[in-house]
């Protein structure tokens, strides 16, 4: 039974399940699924930093913030169509993060964490200066979608509205980044990165240069965080300085620890628990971060591999008993 | 094979190295000795680049290899395993050298391959060599520390080196653990060809597979020869053997 269970394609079936949240005809279950979505594909960004290669970054949101500014400003200000200006998010958020990475690597752990940190709230600090170019304070309302009048001529999907339409490009290219960063994770590359995770010393005494696999890592990560906060500033409906600020990156620190840093999925998995609850518990009550508090704390002592980790933990106790 | 001319290192102005000069020719069994505190550990560490000695230069095969980064020392026919224990204790067995043999022959880098299988061949062979074959699929932490110690070498093995630096390689061991991990090191360097040079402080591991011995004291070289000589040295039986005798 459980055998079988872990066999289904879960993958693939979520995907299509996810196509017909539309299709429940409520704008909010839409809303809300875009949101998940997309912070899904920022959490397991920052995942392969921290569950695969070890290291804690504090200010992911950096990458995120990029990447929505620059799809958000060539689409806003440029005129340029969605096919370029996402890409571009990942490019940009790439770039920043090779520059910074390339300091940040250089230090261990907390020194590490801080360095990030420091780094993002410059590019926070710009943003929210800048305003000639980002808008400043005020941020850039109103970017546009993108043109998606093709969908209208698709049969069953043609009469969503243009929130659900985005919602379904949403989904096809954050499975792509997902079906890219799940290969990137099971490839040989991946293997050695779990081996700095472990025991970077070591590591290197395999002949891993340590800080160049962690800086590639960096990057990557740097660039699905850019494509994740691209597709947010569409979503959003708007840029604002507060997508680089600290508090986001640990917003997206929250989500995978909460989902499990020890599985590819877990990341993902916090993030819908996060947002879903944050919406359903915001309705009852205004202590919001009252309850979040104490989930994280239960989580952290009872379950430290996540709400993913404890379930797996779970399942081969189960499997213990039948064998 | 190796060659280490003048090697100095100190740390805040103690002086841990104090100038070693020492060879090791190729296909040798070469060991150094000394207490606790004789610089052994970090004399290793100045020879695989994980130290930046001071002074003195560090030669293999030729190749000026003094201040390298341990990774490039690796590529270059060093294998090393580490006094204390040292390996990947959340990956598998199998894991863990496979993992040896991807970043040695190159395929760090490939994003899109697909990593199960790769290297399956070679990683059996080697764990079947160090005596894990059947552990394969085991979390390595959770190994025993002799098994662990056995992993270790594995790792080392899977680099392919020319030249393996054990770093007290029965450390923690029982009686019978010690002899079976000498006898297992032996036939793996003879099997193998490779020139192998070790610390310990058990001197009985020590006579029985060395081929050269020196003797590290507070820093420095005070004997060096074969097991015989060394034995008979009068300096190093003040100093060592007479030490642990009393």
């Amino acid at each position: 039974m459980i055998e079988r269970l872990a066999r289904v394609p879960w993958g693939p079936l979520v995907m299509v399940a996810a196509f017909f949240v539309p299709a429940l005809g409520s704008r909010f279950y839409t809303f809300v699924a875009t949101d998940v979505v997309i912070m899904g594909l920022f959490a397991v960004s920052l995942n392969l930093l921290i569950g695969y290669t070890g290291l804690v970054s504090f200010g992911h949101a950096a990458y995120f913030g990029i990447g929505a500014y620059t799809t958000g400003i060539l689409m806003k200000k440029l005129g340029v169509p969605f096919v370029l200006a996402f890409p571009a998010a990942g490019l940009g958020a790439g770039l920043a993060a090779l520059v910074f990475g390339f300091f940040c690597v250089r230090l261990t752990k907390i020194y590490f964490a801080m360095l990030t940190l420091a780094f993002a709230q410059i590019v926070w600090a710009i943003c929210f200066k800048w305003n000639d170019v980002t808008g400043g304070e005020q941020g850039m309302p109103e970017i546009p979608y993108p043109a998606l009048d093709w969908m209208q001529r698709l049969p069953f999907f043609g009469d969503f509205r243009a929130s659900d339409h985005f919602y379904l490009v949403t989904v096809v290219l954050v499975a792509l980044c997902f079906w890219v960063l799940r290969r990137i994770v099971g490839s040989p590359f991946g293997r050695l990165l779990t081996t700095i995770r472990e025991n970077p010393e070591r590591a290197e005494f395999i002949g891993v240069s340590v800080r160049r696999y962690e800086l590639i890592a960096f990057v990557i990560a740097g660039i699905f965080a850019g494509l994740a906060g691209g597709l947010f500033g569409i979503f959003n409906r708007g840029v604002f300085p507060d997508f680089a600020y600290w508090t986001k990156s640990s917003e997206v620190l929250i989500m995978t620890l909460l989902g499990g840093m020890g599985s590819f999925w877990g990341p993902a998995v916090g993030a819908l628990v996060l947002l879903v609850l944050n919406q359903q518990i915001t309705s009852y009550t205004e202590y919001w971060p009252f309850v979040l508090g104490t989930v994280l704390i239960v989580i952290l002592f009872a379950f430290p591999g996540g709400i993913v980790g404890a379930l797996a933990a779970g399942v081969t106790r189960l499997r213990m008993r039948h064998a | 094979m190796l060659e280490v001319r003048n090697v100095r290192k100190a740390f805040d102005g103690f002086q841990a190295v104090g100038g070693v000069t020492l060879g090791v020719a190729r296909g040798q069994i070469a060991a150094i000795i000394g207490p606790n505190g004789a610089g052994k550990t970090t004399f290793f560490n100045l020879v695989t680049g994980h130290l930046r000695p001071d002074a003195g230069v560090v030669i293999l095969n030729g190749r000026d290899i003094t201040g390298l980064a341990p990774h490039d020392v690796c590529r270059l026919g060093m294998g090393r395993s580490f006094q204390r224990t040292n390996i990947f204790p959340r990956l598998t067995v199998f894991e863990n050298v496979q993992a040896a043999f991807i970043s040695h022959r190159g395929r760090g880098l490939s994003f899109f391959a697909r990593v199960e299988g790769l290297y399956r061949d070679e990683t059996y062979a080697v764990l079947e060599s160090v005596g894990l074959q059947d552990k394969a699929g085991e979390v390595s932490g959770f190994l025993s520390h002799g098994n662990q110690k056995q992993l270790e070498l594995g790792i080392a093995l899977a680099s392919e080196p020319e030249l393996l630096l054990l770093d007290e390689p029965t450390a923690g061991m029982s009686a019978t653990e010690t002899r079976e991990t000498i006898r297992l090191i032996e036939r793996i360097t003879r099997d193998r060809g490779l020139t192998l040079l070790f610390t310990e402080h058990d001197m009985e591991v020590v006579f029985s597979i060395a081929q050269r011995i020196s003797v590290l004291h507070q820093g420095r070289l005070i004997a060096e020869g074969a097991p015989a000589e060394v034995r008979s040295d009068p300096e190093v039986r003040r100093v060592y053997l007479g030490e642990r005798a009393r």
